[in-house]
């Protein structure tokens, strides 16, 4: 749920601006460490209102002043843009809350277990997560699909100088949308910086497999995003829960493993293909869709 | 190389086009057999084979991000999978005394990446534009995660080494000492060189760039994008794969690193900064990268932020790269209007230089205080002592970047009137801009 949280402001900021947002993983780290200060100095609750608006403000800003007279250079400079800033924020990150990671605790509140299913204890902070994912969510799409604002956004979209001259700035317009973008990044950022570990790597590893989701779901889809995000949640979950491979699903059928590479193959469980599970998903699904599940063909 | 073109359309020079083409090349290599005279250094050496192993594999990357407009973002693959293949190759041929000489085992790593291009090739190019650069990213991820799972073949976080020396002899070659290393790398790359340059001038090439300009207008001319993209991807895999072995014959060992982001990262920073839009350019990119990078990180802790910082600044400022800021002059020193813009460089050069140094300045002492809070403020930074706890520090640093970021953005725009006017005169010349 947390993937289709960043996603889906991924997903937002492709479809509006047509840039993919390489840096969109960083906003969500700074938006975690944002928070873990704030939360330090005021509080987490404070924190979780605090934190989104900054990030988003400074989104804002890069978008103004960094990606914009960038875009004349075409899609490549742009992803090339967002691909350095990646690289900067991460660099800062480290040099100002170093490499290690940071004690960014769940606050009391919610620290208790919600229910217990198999006498595995469900923490009230998923719970949490899960709600505000779905109020988002939720509120995103009213907003976007039923309100006069998305009405403007959408049609800033694909008749950007129609919109010029009924006298919207469509620049303020792009503004907004990257910065609301990113500011949904970092309310991810916040309340998963508690649960997940808040360190300088945490955009790294997540980054590739949010583009794994949008690209998987379709590029520029909501509900392509969201669906892929469910699917991959649930692929890595259940291959971490799983504990079988080749040689036990074979059992004494299978052959002599005398060639060390092979019994590698053979020999590696669900659980340790995990991590690669999303990327696997990603290259069956190309060569079965190459639009993605809910993409539209390319124009 | 545009104009060679131009120069062999008239024929009484073709001869001198031929004779400055060769030229080029003649000279290129008579460097390469002189530079380990002029610095003899071990460090060196090393240095130099390091830029040439850089200089194939940001050329090879060229193919995709200049040629035939991919964005790749896991380059690496193809670098780290020959670099792999090439120590196995190593191991198995001392192994079973086989009669391969160690220059020959590049090949290896070459047929490696073609192999493996040619595999995950298909799938990555059926799209283009943001999408394969998402797939390639994918991929990347895809092998990268497999290095560590498949122990037995990529050796797991320690990777795999060989020894050079065992193999076959000839001449009395053992490639034991960097010197031999760096003229075997020099060799490599000068062939490689060779062969790309060749390759953009075929057919093939040249629907590459039909293909980044147009793909639509491509499919009615009767080709196919997907089908010329993959043949350049199979390409760029090949030289990777030669790059990746030599690397693997420089460094003894191959490990997941190789495969990794950061190495597909470095390439695209590479090739990026010294510009996509001539051949020169990832040549010129690779090695100012890797230059940058092995003296950089000598003098600060915190290189790769000033690099990030340097990569935005060329994105923004400079999207044709190094040599794409230099080719732009060449109109107007044809013209003889360069003159014109030369003063106002010099003015817009110090207000710029006085912001960067403030930003240093600035970032040097941040740094100070996050990561060693504790130290003596008494610290260095490139060599310069300065006082990072002293107020005197953080006026100056603050004045340097506000001052200068004002004086900075009032004399590029009289740059940018200098220009306009050059080029004016230029083109009235009758020179094209």
């Amino acid at each position: 749920m947390l993937l289709f949280l960043m996603a889906s402001g991924l997903t937002v900021i492709f479809s509006m601006l047509g840039v993919l947002n390489f840096a969109h993983a960083s906003f969500y780290m700074l938006g975690a460490f944002f928070g873990f200060q704030i939360s330090r100095w005021i509080g987490f609750w404070p924190a979780l209102l605090i934190a989104p608006p900054l990030v988003g403000a400074i989104g804002a800003a890069v978008e103004r002043y960094g990606l914009r007279p960038v875009h004349k250079n075409g899609h490549v400079a742009e992803l090339l843009f967002t691909f350095g800033l990646a690289f900067a924020i991460e660099e800062v990150v480290q040099i100002i809350w170093g490499k290690s990671p940071v004690d960014f605790r769940v606050p009391p509140v919610l620290d208790f277990p919600a229910f217990t299913i198999f006498s595995t204890n469900y923490p009230a902070y998923k719970m949490f997560m899960l709600l505000v994912s779905i109020v988002i969510f939720a509120g995103l799409l009213i907003v976007l699909k039923k309100t006069r604002i998305g009405l403007i956004v959408q049609a800033a979209l694909t008749h950007p100088h129609m919109v010029g001259h009924l006298g919207h700035n469509v620049g303020r317009i792009f503004m907004l949308v990257f910065g609301v973008g990113t500011a949904l990044a970092a309310v991810a950022g916040v309340i998963a910086g508690p649960a997940l570990v808040t360190q300088s790597n945490m955009a790294g590893l997540l980054g590739p497999i949010l583009f794994v989701v949008v690209v998987v779901g379709g590029l520029g889809s909501l509900p392509g995003a969201f669906i892929a995000s469910l699917l991959i949640g649930l692929v890595q979950t259940f291959a971490v829960s799983m504990d079988g491979s080749l040689a036990s699903a074979f059992g004494p059928l299978g052959p002599g493993n005398k060639n060390p590479f092979v019994a590698d193959i053979w020999n590696v469980t669900i659980a340790q293909i995990a991590p690669i599970m999303p990327y696997f998903l990603l290259v069956l699904i190309l060569i079965v869709r190459p639009m993605g599940l809910l993409g539209k063909r390319e124009s | 190389m545009s104009d060679l073109s131009n120069a062999a359309a008239s024929p009484g020079s073709i001869g001198t086009a031929k004779l400055r083409f060769y030229g080029w090349w003649i000279a290129t290599a008579a460097v390469l057999v002189v530079l380990p005279y002029i610095f003899r250094s071990g460090g060196a050496l090393t240095a130099f084979s390091l830029v040439g192993i850089s200089i194939i594999f940001s050329l090879s990357y060229n193919i995709l991000l200049g040629q035939t407009g991919m964005l790749s973002f896991g380059h690496a693959v193809y670098y780290g999978l020959g670099g792999f293949l090439a120590i196995h190759g190593m191991n198995l041929i001392a192994g079973l005394k086989l009669p391969v000489p160690l220059p020959l085992v590049p090949l290896i790593g070459a047929l490696a990446g073609l192999f493996f291009a040619a595999i995950l090739g298909w799938v990555s190019t059926r799209r283009s534009g943001t999408a394969f650069a998402m797939i390639s990213l994918g991929v990347a991820e895809l092998v990268a995660s497999s290095a560590l799972i498949l122990r037995s073949f990529f050796g797991g976080e320690a990777g795999v080494s060989a020894n050079r020396t065992k193999l076959l002899r000839v001449f009395d070659l053992n490639f034991g000492s960097q010197i031999q290393i760096y003229y075997l790398v020099a060799f490599w790359t000068l062939i490689a060189a060779i062969a790309m340059y060749a390759l953009t001038r075929t057919p093939l090439g040249r629907m590459c760039n039909a293909v980044r300009d147009n793909p639509e207008r491509v499919q009615f001319v009767g080709y196919d994008p997907h089908v010329v993209r993959y043949l350049a991807f199979c390409f760029a895999g090949f030289f990777a794969g030669i790059a990746g072995a030599l690397a693997a014959i420089n460094f003894e060992i191959a490990n997941s690193a190789y495969l990794g982001a950061v190495q597909s990262g470095t390439v695209l920073f590479a090739t990026y900064i010294g510009g996509v839009g001539f051949f020169i350019g990832p040549i010129v990119g690779a090695i100012f990268v890797t230059l940058l990078s092995l003296g950089l990180s000598d003098l600060t802790s915190v290189w790769q932020l000033y690099f990030g910082i340097f990569f935005i600044a060329v994105v923004m400022f400079a999207p044709g790269g190094i040599t794409g800021l230099l080719m732009m002059h060449r109109s107007l020193l044809k013209a003889g209007t360069l003159g014109r813009v030369l003063p106002s460089y010099l003015i817009a050069f110090v207000p710029t230089l006085a912001m960067v140094a403030g930003l240093m300045l600035a970032i040097e002492t941040i740094v100070h205080y996050t990561v060693n809070p504790g130290d003596d403020p008494n610290t260095k930074a490139f060599g310069i002592p300065f006082d990072a706890s002293s107020p005197i520090t953080w006026v100056l640093a603050t004045v340097l970047i506000i001052v200068g970021f004002f004086l900075a953005r009032k004399s590029w725009t009289r740059v940018g009137r200098a220009w306009d006017d050059a080029t004016t005169v230029a083109r009235e010349k009758g020179v094209h801009a």
